[in-house]
């Protein structure tokens, strides 16, 4: 309760801060939203080209959109609430900053991972709404009721694993001093959730679709809410559905002890 | 004030002297700060390349599907070939952090130690620039060269050696086109304390124009509503198309004989005229500036 007090503390700041900068604020809404309508049109190039994302795979344009739609949804979220605060850490940790959140007397994983709050990236989400909105009354088959109560609670998982793989990224920071290499992979690492796993096949896509599933479950993150809405729950999706349950819990339980261990090893860069 | 310095400097053989040293001296303190974080380096070299995979399975997976073998004039190996020569035109002009560290340097103040300096703080990043390349080539040549001889049979056999000349230099050009593009950019700090969302909106527009997203032949059936020109025309008359586009097709075959030469001539009037617009917007920025304390 006094995390959340604490939160809406934090986001309220923020709130005020864009509100301060209004012009900077719709700057950043549209530039979000440009982002978001350079790669819709992207992907209605690829369909003027082809009626489908992998030969037999199903992801045609409307299940497509829907997928696009999911990914919005999470990165949405996790780009407001998460990613302003940890892409400061890889500074504080070189700077010292850090010192000043360690000997503050709250959670330093709270407090690294969540004291910015940016309003802009919600822009997308809603964005993400209206598509799904959008995509889903003209799939061939409607999604069976079960699927809407799944929707939601993978959508979490799939922000819990984002979680933990920020949290794994600022762990590393700190114990590497520098690491703008690592945010960067952060965004290359991601960018594999943006497609369909049906496209990693074949000799090399085969195995790097196994890693990105189980290994660094990122294939998870938008596949399995995604496909739980466009295709039938058959046995495998609900064993995808279970993994991906399994991959959230352990992906915010290891990043955790990771962070840790990497706070108990952190020696300060300042005076 | 500090290019006054150097250009009262020049005056002599011996300022000419002494303007080379200052920018040898430049460089390697550039070189000496881009090594100390050389792990961090060579791992961002790696990164780089992941994109680069996923939209290779993207691509393989729309020629399965749509059973074309011919995109835009682009065949599956094609296009892969195509995204892997965009790296190397990103290797040259992309430059991270330059818009933004300028408009950082205006509004802390920092800018103001190259303006008491006998040192022009354009030339002094563009030494850095030079100095970031030069490492960024010795620990990317391992990463690329492996990529590039396991990708090889993506390849067409290799131009003649015309054309890789016209390459080499489009690469070379594109390096200061993008330079000159992004300093100019960082130099709005002048007049808005927050850049960040104008910086952001030109990278994205730069990503969609420039041919890195995809080639820029393939918006050639978008019409524009002016009778016989499509938006892959217009895109091809912008200078964003040579920060990818452009080296990338010439490697390629794309664009031959007198569409290539004046491809290059376009190139050098964009990069004239973004030199001319760089230094009027540094010397209207550096008048209206104003700096306090130590």
């Amino acid at each position: 309760m006094r995390y959340l007090t604490i939160f809406g503390t934090f986001a309220r700041a923020c709130l005020v801060r864009d509100m301060t900068f209004r012009a900077n604020f719709l700057l950043e809404c549209l530039t979000s939203l440009g982002w978001m309508s350079m790669n819709l049109a992207f992907y209605l190039l690829i369909f003027s080209f082809t009626p489908e994302i992998g030969l037999g795979s199903g992801w045609s344009k409307e299940p497509f959109f829907a997928f696009v739609a999911t990914g919005l949804l999470i990165n949405a979220i996790v780009q407001a609430l998460f990613m302003p605060s940890a892409s400061e850490l890889a500074e504080m940790v070189r700077t010292g900053g850090l010192d000043a959140i360690l000997v503050k007397p709250l959670d330093a994983q709270f407090l690294l991972s969540m004291h910015r709050f940016d309003f802009s990236s919600l822009a997308n989400g809603i964005v993400g709404l209206v598509l799904l909105a959008w995509a889903v009354p003209r799939f061939p088959t409607p999604p069976p009721a079960v699927a809407w109560l799944l929707y939601p609670l993978l959508i979490a998982c799939g922000v819990a694993i984002l979680y933990g793989l920020i949290i794994t990224l600022a762990a590393a920071t700190i114990l590497m001093g520098r690491n703008q290499s690592l945010y960067d992979f952060w965004f290359y690492i991601t960018n594999f959730s943006r497609y369909p796993a049906e496209i990693y096949a074949g000799p090399w896509g085969g195995p790097l679709r196994m890693v990105c599933t189980f290994v660094i479950p990122i294939l998870l993150v938008v596949n399995v809410p995604a496909g739980t809405l466009a295709r039938p729950l058959s046995g495998e999706a609900w064993g995808m559905v279970g993994v991906t349950g399994v991959a959230a819990v352990a992906a915010v339980g290891l990043s955790r002890l990771f962070f840790q261990a990497a706070l108990s090893r952190y020696r300060s860069a300042s005076s | 004030m500090s290019s006054g310095t150097l250009a009262e400097s020049g005056r002599s053989g011996r300022g000419v002297l002494t303007s080379l040293h200052i920018w040898w001296r430049m460089l390697v303190i550039c070189l000496e700060e881009r090594l100390a974080y050389r792990s961090d380096f060579a791992l961002g070299t790696l990164m780089r390349f992941l994109p680069i995979v996923t939209q290779v399975f993207l691509w393989t997976a729309v020629f399965a599907a749509s059973s074309r073998s011919d995109i835009a004039g682009y065949s599956r190996d094609n296009i892969v070939a195509y995204y892997l020569l965009t790296m190397i035109t990103r290797a040259f002009s992309s430059m991270p952090g330059l818009s933004g560290g300028i408009a950082r340097s205006i509004r802390d103040g920092s800018v103001k130690k190259y303006l008491i300096q006998p040192v022009d703080y354009v030339s002094f990043l563009l030494a850095s620039r030079v100095a970031h390349k030069l490492v960024y080539y010795a620990v990317a040549i391992v990463p690329f060269a492996i990529v590039f001889v396991v990708c090889r049979s993506y390849f067409p056999p290799a131009p003649d050696s015309l054309t890789v000349l016209a390459y080499l230099v489009s690469l070379v050009l594109s390096f200061l086109l993008g330079f000159f593009l992004e300093a100019t950019l960082g130099m709005i700090g002048f007049w808005f304390l927050e850049v960040s969302s104008i910086i952001f909106a030109y990278m994205l527009l730069q990503y969609l124009l420039s041919g890195h997203m995809f080639p820029i032949d393939m918006l050639a059936g978008i019409p524009t509503g002016l009778a016989g020109i499509s938006l892959a025309d217009v895109v091809r008359w912008l200078p964003f198309q040579y920060t990818a586009y452009f080296p990338a097709s010439v490697w390629l075959g794309k664009v031959q004989g007198w569409e290539l030469a004046g491809g290059l001539v376009l190139e050098v009037a964009w990069l004239a005229a973004m030199i001319i617009i760089c230094r009027l917007v540094w010397r209207r920025g550096t008048r209206r500036y104003s700096g306090f304390g130590g």
